[in-house]
């Protein structure tokens, strides 16, 4: 059965068309074809969210979408996230709160944190918590992700209130 | 995972004929969080997957003068965040917000939660109480089906070769009305339900006689269950704990779990009556616009 197929897509402004099996995950594609390494494979089957990506603004665990499904549609990853004048302030955050340890689990949280805020840009801390429920840390104990975070929202609220 | 053809359907005359050539081999492909990850494990394997998400009336929210028509595949998060649909189907809006975590309602949908026909969905029970009509389409035309019939044993459902499910149809809610579903998991977020209960209820005027009502169970059967002596038990009576515990002991009777790694017989069934109960209060409290009991519909901290 031939299966190749040939998708185009936007992954981190860039137009981007590559040519996958139909059974591949957007993961697969992103890190084996793609070389795009940052997103994570954790647990492959929707647990850990290591693999979150934005599908469309959406998020989304990178392992449950087929990389065919991504035609026309645009794709966020972790590389994409740092801006041109340097580190996003959720990573600076993350560094400053040590908020990681082995950092596997990091780019599905700065990807979830980050959808967050866009959506809820002053998050109580059980929002936090609640919106990262999806994404599995084995190190830190989420206390520092979690205040990393809040940090990122209530300088974002002091900025916006300046 | 084993290799397919991929189809994305534009219309549903598509999907239907792609089914159709199909037949047992061919699956539809909404959000992907249950067939993908069933495709990986090697338990189910198709050599067609049809992917139903560029077909406008599969995603599509309409609400209007008769009710709600929710495309098959809508995920979850759209649901989630509708204020009109917190509103008006209030225990849609509950499943919707605790089914997987933020990034699994980015994908999941009713549609796929129901054709799953997983004992434990968290996503049927609200359907059940919200007396939701499945609209399928098939190679000998459309039909409908009541909701509380969709799912057939553990993983199968009603639907016939070539027939996809479009979408489900929510009857308009009418005057106090009110709806809610709970569930019980040992952690706070991201697990699969020990126990869910679904319910539903219209008041009188004055709020204080439940003219009609539906309960609905996950995880205690084969398939969700539509508990519908424990609503009739509750038509006509005053709402007051004694009526809500009656109807709890017709579902706690109703419900035949098995013993398994996330709950023993004896507690589902136990839960099953406190759950149905909490979810009544809340239904009650939704119908009447108060706040008597807190998010888990307990009073007060205790019961």
């Amino acid at each position: 059965m031939a299966k190749k197929v040939m998708v185009q897509t936007v992954i981190n402004n860039d137009d981007t068309t590559f040519v996958c099996e139909t059974r591949q995950t957007l993961l697969e594609v992103l890190r084996d074809e793609l070389g795009m390494t940052g997103t994570k494979e954790g647990c492959g089957n929707g647990n850990c969210g290591a693999c979150n990506v934005m599908l469309d603004g959406v998020l989304v665990n990178s392992c449950l979408v087929l990389a065919v499904e991504a035609e026309g549609r645009t794709v966020t990853t972790i590389e994409g996230v740092a801006e041109a004048e340097g580190l996003h302030p959720i990573q600076q955050a993350f560094l400053e709160h040590a908020a990681l340890q082995c950092g596997i689990c990091t780019p599905g949280f700065i990807i979830s944190s980050k959808a967050l805020l866009e959506q809820n840009p002053n998050p109580s801390e059980h929002d936090v918590r609640l919106w990262l429920a999806g994404n599995l840390c084995r190190c830190t104990g989420y206390d520092k992700i979690v205040r990393a975070v809040l940090d990122v929202a209530s300088a974002g609220q002091a900025k916006a209130g300046a | 995972m084993q290799a397919f053809d991929f189809v994305s359907a534009r219309s549903v005359d598509e999907v239907v004929a792609a089914l159709a050539a199909g037949g047992e081999r061919a699956r539809p492909l909404s959000g992907g969080t249950d067939l993908l990850t069933q495709l990986k494990e090697g338990r189910r394997a198709y050599e067609t997957v049809v992917d139903l998400k560029r077909i406008p009336e599969l995603m599509e929210i309409r609400i209007g003068t008769d009710g709600l028509w929710l495309g098959a595949s809508v995920p979850c998060h759209l649901i989630n965040k509708n204020a009109d649909i917190q509103k008006m189907y209030p225990a849609l809006h509950d499943s919707t917000g605790l089914i997987g975590g933020t990034q699994i309602q980015g994908r999941a949908s009713l549609g796929g939660n129901l054709c799953n026909a997983s004992p434990a969905a968290d996503g049927i029970p609200n359907l059940i109480v919200h007396s939701v009509t499945a609209h399928i389409a098939g190679p000998n035309g459309s039909r409908t089906l009541a909701v509380e019939d969709f799912c057939v044993a553990p993983g199968r459902n009603a639907l016939q070769s070539g027939e996809v499910l479009v979408a489900l149809q929510f009857p308009a809610p009418g005057k106090n009305f009110g709806a809610a579903y709970l569930r019980f998991i040992p952690r706070n977020e991201m697990d699969i339900a020990v126990v869910g209960a679904g319910a539903s209820v219209v008041l009188s005027d004055d709020g204080q006689t439940i003219q009609s009502a539906r309960i609905s169970l996950g995880a205690v059967a084969p398939t969700p269950l539509f508990v519908k002596a424990a609503g009739e038990a509750l038509a006509g009576q005053p709402v007051s704990e004694e009526t809500l515990e009656k109807a709890a002991q017709i579902a706690q009777e109703a419900a035949k779990p098995i013993s398994d790694m996330r709950g023993t017989i004896a507690q589902r069934k136990h839960l099953s009556g406190v759950l149905t109960k909490r979810a009544l209060r809340i239904a009650i409290d939704r119908a009447r616009g108060t706040s008597t009991v807190d998010s888990l519909g307990r009073l007060n901290g205790n019961g």
